[in-house]
C-alpha cells in the first residue's frame, strides 16, 4: 500500500539536503524553487528511505501570472508517494532546470511541456516539438492562446 | 561497425503495423536497426486543451477517445480524479458497476493487443479474427449498460450512468462461463506455437531498473519481474476486497509481455466472478449535479489501465470547467525506452516491440 | 521435334485437322486424330498448321492457367475467410464466385503509377518476368494421361531453371521501384529464394535416383509407390523450401505487410499489381502440381478420370498451403535462413545419401542402350518407404535438437510466469 508524505514531513527531509529549496507547503503540496529542481530530485531519487525512483508525471498548470510545474513521484522500494511543485514566473521565457538526467521518463513530458505551454528545461538534450509540428508558433495550452487567424 | 551503407527509412506514420499514426525514423545497416527517433502527433487532437472549454461530465466523452480500446478504464481514471477533488461518495453498487465495466475492458483491451501482436508477427489475422470474437461478447455487454461499444461514456462524477439492465446479467453470467475457455484456447494455441517462441523469447528486453527509470509501468514493467500494480499498490475504488494476482514475469522479453496479458485476463475473470457474487443492490450514482462545481484544489487520479498507469492531474478553480486537465499516458511513456529496446534488433523485432508494448496512439498524441 | 505430334493429343488434332493430307498423313494415322479429309490448308503449308497447333496448344494452356489462378484467388479468400470465423467474398455473382473478375476489372481501371524515381523500363519489366517464369513452368507438367506440352528429358531441371528466374524479377521490381521498402523486400528475395533453391533442388535427387529420369512424365511412370511414402524426408523438405520459394507463410518475409508493407510490389498499382498477384496465386498451383507430380503419382489414380485426380491432387496441396498459411506466424529473416542453412540443407543431404545406398541395395541393374539404370519393384519400395519413415522422424527430431531448431526445448516455456500474491 502507497503512503503519501505530506509535504510538511517532505519538506522537513529536503530542507536538510538542499537547505533553501523548500518555498512552503500546504496539505500533501510541496513548492520548491525551481532552480533547485534539479538538487531536489537529485536527492529525492537517491536519499536513504526514499529513493524516489518512478517519475509519475511531470504536469505543467498557467495560472497566468506563473506556470506551476508538478512532478509526481514514487518510490516503488519504500511504497511511498509524493508531489512536489515549482512555480516558475515569467511568460516569455519561464525555465527551470531539466530532470532528465535523472530520470529518463522526463524526456517526452519535458518536450510536450515545453511544446504545448513554453516551458523551457534547461539541460533537456533534444527539447524540441513533440505533439506540434516543428515551425509551430506559440504555445497552444497557454490560457491566453489565440487560433492564429486563418 | 556498419556492414553495409546505413539506410534511413520513415517507419510510419501510415504504415500497416504502428498501430495507428505513430512514425519511427529508422536508421538500418541491412535489416539491423543502428539508430531510431520516435516521432509523434500525428493524431493530437489537443484533449488536455478541449476539457478546459467544457463541463467536468462533457470531459467524460474527451477521455472515451483517449485510448480507445480501453474508455471505460478511461472513464474511470478521469472521474476518479474528479471525486478526489470534491471527495464525492460513490454508492457501493456504482463502485462493483464501475469496476465489472474497467475489468471487462481491461480484457477487451489485452484481447486486442495480444490479436494485433500475432498480426505483427504475420498470423495473418487469423488469431486477430479470434480475439475479436471474444472482444464482440465484451462489446456486446457494453452496448446492454451504456447503449454504446466503443466510446461508452459510461462513468459519472459520483458513479455511472445507469444501472445494468435486467438482462446484462445472464448474458454477463454466460461470458464469465465461457471465456476461460476461450483464454485456455489462447494459450494452447499460441503459447504452443515454435514459431511464435522463436520470435518472442529473449528480444528487446528492458530491465526493471530501466523501466523504472523510464517511467514505463503496466505490462511492460511487470514483465520485467517487478509486480507493480496499481490497483494492489494503491487500491482505488474497491479492488482491495477482491482476491487476485498479479502476472509478472522474468527476463522483460517480448514473450513476458505477450503472456502476461494472457494471464492478466484469467486475474481480471476472477475479480469478474468476486464482482458478480458480491454485488448489491442499491442506488449506482451519488447526488452530483450536472453542472458540478468542485472546490478549487488540484488532485491526481491514477488507475491501472491495461496498458500502465493512467493518471488525470486535474486543476478546479471552482468553476464548472476544469481549469487543467493533464493526462498521463501510460502508452507515451512506455516508449520512453523504445531506442534502448530497439537497437541492435531488426526490423521484424522492431514491428513486434511495438505489437508487445502495446501502445494506443489515441492515448499517445491525445 | 516429332515427339509432339506422337505424344500431344490436343497438338495432333490441330495440326492433323489443317495440315494437307500428304504432309500429315504419318503421324494422324493413330487413334483419336482428327483429320479433315483435304486439310484445310494447301499443300506446302504443314509448317503453318505447325505453328498454329503449338499456338493453339500455347493459347488454351494459358488460358487455363489463369482462369485457375484467378479461381484460386476466389478459394483462397473463402477458406482463409473459413479458418478466420468470417464468411469471405459472398456478393458478386453465385457464392462470390465471380469476385476474381470484379477484381480484374477493378486492376484495369485503376490508374498505373510509376514512381517518380523508378528505373521506368525495369520496374515495367518485372511482372512480365514474373508471369513469365510461372507459365514456361507449365510446358513440362503433364496434366492428366497424355496431356502435356512436351515431355522434356530435363523436365525438373527445366522447371527449376525457369522458377529461379522468380528471384531476379522480384529483385528487379524491388530495386527499380526507387522505394526503401521494396528493396528491402527485394534483398531478402535474393538472400531467401537462393538459400531456398539448394534444398529444394537436393530434396529431388533422391526422386530422380529412384526415377532414373528427370522427365516429369517419367517421373510419374516410376511411381510404383507415391513417393510422399517412400521419401518422406524429400516431401517434408520439398514442401517447406518450396512454400519459401513462392513466399507463402510463415516464409512471407519477402513481402511480410506487417513489416515491410508489401516489400517488393509496394509501389506497383493497377494491373501490373495484379499481374504479381496472379504470378504469385500462379506459383501455388504451380508448386501443388509438381508436389503431386514428383510425390503423389501425378495424373494416376483409379475410376476418375487422370485430369480429374491432378486437380484433386492439386487442390488438395493447394488447401494445405492455405491452411498452413492461415496458422503460422513469420519467421524472422535470420531464422528463415538458419532453417534453410542448419535445417533442410542437412535433411536434404542425408534423403540423398539414404536414397542412394537403398537403390544401390535394392535395386536390379538394368543394361540397356540407354545405359545402365537401376530397377526398383514395388517390393522394394515399399521396404524403402518403410525404413524412410523412420529414417525421416528421426533425422527430423535429432537435427531439430542438435542445431536447437526446437524452440519449446531450448526456450522452456513452461511457468515462465510467476504470480506474485498480495502486494
Amino acid at each position: 500500500m502507497l503512503t503519501y508524505l505530506t509535504g510538511e514531513s517532505l519538506a522537513q527531509r529536503i530542507e536538510v539536503a538542499c537547505p533553501d529549496a523548500v518555498k512552503g507547503w500546504k496539505r500533501s503540496d510541496l513548492w520548491i524553487a525551481p532552480e533547485s529542481v534539479l538538487d531536489v530530485s537529485k536527492y529525492l531519487s537517491t536519499a536513504p528511505g526514499m529513493k524516489f525512483d518512478l517519475l509519475n508525471s511531470i504536469s505543467a498548470v498557467d495560472y497566468i501570472d506563473h506556470f506551476e510545474i508538478v512532478y509526481h513521484l514514487t518510490s516503488t522500494s519504500e511504497n511511498l508517494s509524493i508531489v512536489f511543485k515549482a512555480k516558475v514566473y515569467g511568460r516569455d521565457n519561464p525555465a527551470l532546470p531539466s530532470v532528465i538526467s535523472i530520470w529518463q521518463g522526463a524526456d517526452f513530458q519535458e518536450r510536450e511541456i515545453w511544446d504545448l505551454m513554453g516551458v523551457t528545461f534547461q539541460g533537456h538534450p533534444n527539447l524540441k516539438r513533440i505533439m506540434l509540428w516543428d515551425g509551430y508558433e506559440g504555445h497552444p495550452l497557454r490560457r491566453d492562446y489565440l487560433e492564429p487567424p486563418r | 561497425m556498419s556492414l553495409s551503407e546505413p539506410i534511413t527509412v520513415n517507419v510510419g506514420p501510415q504504415h500497416p503495423s504502428t498501430h495507428g499514426v505513430f512514425r519511427l525514423r529508422v536508421t538500418f545497416d541491412g535489416e539491423l536497426i543502428v539508430d531510431l527517433e520516435p516521432v509523434f502527433g500525428y493524431l493530437h487532437r489537443g484533449s488536455e486543451k478541449l476539457a478546459e472549454e467544457r463541463t467536468y461530465t462533457q470531459v467524460i466523452t474527451l477521455t472515451d477517445r483517449l485510448d480507445y480500446v480501453s474508455s471505460m478504464i478511461n472513464n474511470q481514471a478521469y472521474v476518479l480524479a474528479c471525486e478526489k477533488l470534491s471527495e464525492v461518495q460513490v454508492p457501493e453498487r456504482g463502485s462493483y458497476l464501475r469496476t465489472i465495466a474497467a475489468e471487462l475492458q481491461r480484457i477487451a483491451s489485452h484481447l486486442v493487443a495480444t490479436g494485433f501482436l500475432l498480426n505483427d508477427l504475420g498470423a495473418l489475422a487469423t488469431p486477430l479474427m479470434y480475439c475479436f470474437r471474444e472482444r464482440e461478447k465484451i462489446l456486446d455487454l457494453f452496448e446492454m449498460l451504456c447503449g454504446a461499444r466503443i466510446t461508452v461514456s459510461y462513468m459519472r462524477v459520483g458513479g455511472v450512468f445507469q444501472d445494468a439492465p435486467e438482462d446484462f446479467w445472464p448474458a454477463f453470467k454466460t461470458f464469465l462461463e465461457e471465456m476461460p475457455y476461450y483464454i485456455d484456447e489462447y494459450e494452447q494455441f499460441l503459447v504452443g506455437n515454435e514459431i511464435l517462441l522463436m520470435r518472442l523469447k529473449g528480444g528487446n528486453t528492458v530491465s526493471k531498473e530501466q523501466a523504472l527509470n523510464a517511467s514505463i509501468t503496466g505490462p511492460v514493467l511487470r514483465s520485467t519481474g517487478f509486480s507493480w500494480d496499481l490497483r494492489k499498490v494503491d487500491p482505488y475504488e474497491i479492488y482491495d476486497r477482491f482476491d487476485f494476482d498479479i502476472p509478472v514475469g522474468e527476463q522483460g522479453d517480448n514473450f513476458d509481455r505477450f503472456y502476461i496479458r494472457l494471464q492478466e485476463m484469467r486475474e481480471s475473470l476472477r475479480i469478474l466472478n468476486q464482482c458478480f457474487k458480491q454485488i448489491a443492490p442499491g442506488p449506482v450514482r451519488a447526488n452530483v449535479p450536472y453542472l458540478y462545481r468542485p472546490p478549487a484544489g488540484d488532485a491526481y487520479g491514477r488507475v491501472e489501465s491495461p496498458k500502465g498507469e493512467l493518471g488525470f492531474y486535474l486543476v478546479s478553480d471552482g468553476g464548472i470547467a476544469p481549469y487543467r486537465c493533464k493526462i498521463r499516458s501510460p502508452s507515451l511513456l512506455n516508449l520512453s525506452a523504445i531506442k534502448e529496446m530497439l537497437v541492435g534488433w531488426k526490423l521484424a523485432d522492431m514491428i513486434v516491440t511495438l505489437g508487445s508494448i502495446d501502445i494506443n496512439m489515441g492515448e499517445v498524441d491525445r | 521435334m516429332n515427339s509432339l505430334l506422337e505424344s500431344n493429343v490436343i497438338f495432333r488434332n490441330v495440326y492433323c485437322f489443317w495440315a494437307a493430307n500428304p504432309g500429315n498423313a504419318e503421324q494422324c494415322t493413330p487413334v483419336g486424330a482428327v483429320a479433315v479429309k483435304d486439310g484445310l490448308l494447301p499443300g506446302g503449308l504443314e509448317w503453318l498448321a505447325y505453328v498454329m497447333a503449338g499456338l493453339s496448344v500455347i493459347l488454351l494452356i494459358v488460358n487455363v492457367y489463369l482462369v485457375f489462378a484467378a479461381l484460386y484467388t476466389y478459394v483462397d479468400r473463402r477458406v482463409l475467410a473459413k479458418f478466420q470465423g468470417r464468411i469471405g467474398p459472398n456478393r458478386v455473382g453465385p457464392f462470390g464466385i465471380l469476385q476474381p473478375l470484379a477484381d480484374g476489372i477493378k486492376l484495369m481501371t485503376k490508374e498505373d503509377l510509376v514512381p517518380a524515381g523508378a528505373d521506368r523500363w525495369i520496374f515495367n519489366l518485372a511482372p512480365v518476368v514474373m508471369m513469365s517464369s510461372g507459365i514456361l513452368v507449365l510446358a513440362v507438367l503433364p496434366f492428366g494421361k497424355d496431356s502435356f506440352v512436351v515431355d522434356l528429358n530435363i523436365g525438373i531441371l527445366y522447371v527449376f531453371a525457369i522458377t529461379g528466374v522468380n528471384t531476379l524479377a522480384m529483385f528487379m521490381a524491388g530495386l527499380a521501384s526507387a522505394n526503401r521498402y521494396a528493396m528491402f523486400g527485394g534483398m531478402r528475395a535474393v538472400a531467401q529464394l537462393i538459400s531456398y533453391e539448394i534444398p529444394v533442388v537436393l530434396s529431388v535427387v533422391g526422386i530422380v535416383m529412384m526415377a532414373g529420369t528427370m522427365s516429369l512424365v517419367g517421373i510419374v511412370e516410376a511411381q510404383k509407390v507415391p513417393f510422399i511414402f517412400v521419401q518422406p524426408l524429400a516431401f517434408f523438405v520439398f514442401i517447406a523450401g518450396s512454400s519459401a520459394e513462392m513466399n507463402r507463410s510463415p516464409f512471407d518475409q519477402v513481402e511480410a505487410e506487417g513489416e515491410i508493407i508489401a516489400g517488393y510490389h509496394t509501389e506497383y498499382s493497377g494491373m501490373k499489381f495484379g499481374v504479381f498477384q496472379a504470378a504469385e496465386f500462379g506459383a501455388v498451383l504451380i508448386t501443388s502440381a509438381l508436389i503431386a507430380t514428383l510425390f503423389l503419382k501425378g495424373w494416376e489414380g483409379p475410376f476418375l478420370p487422370s485430369h480429374v485426380w491432378f486437380l484433386l491432387k492439386l487442390f488438395f496441396f493447394a488447401f494445405i498451403f492455405i491452411w498452413i498459411r492461415a496458422t503460422l506466424p513469420r519467421l524472422r529473416i535470420d531464422q528463415i535462413m538458419a532453417y534453410a542453412w542448419k535445417f533442410l540443407l542437412p535433411l536434404s543431404l542425408i534423403n540423398i545419401f539414404v536414397v542412394a545406398a537403398e537403390v544401390l541395395l535394392l535395386g536390379d541393374q538394368i543394361t540397356d542402350s540407354s545405359g545402365v539404370s537401376m530397377d526398383l519393384t514395388t517390393s522394394d519400395m515399399w521396404i524403402m518407404a518403410g525404413i524412410n519413415v523412420v529414417v525421416a522422424i528421426v533425422a527430423v527430431i535429432g537435427l531439430a535438437k542438435i542445431t536447437g531448431m526446437d524452440a519449446r526445448e531450448s526456450t522452456k516455456v513452461a511457468n515462465v510466469t510467476r504470480v506474485i500474491k498480495g502486494t
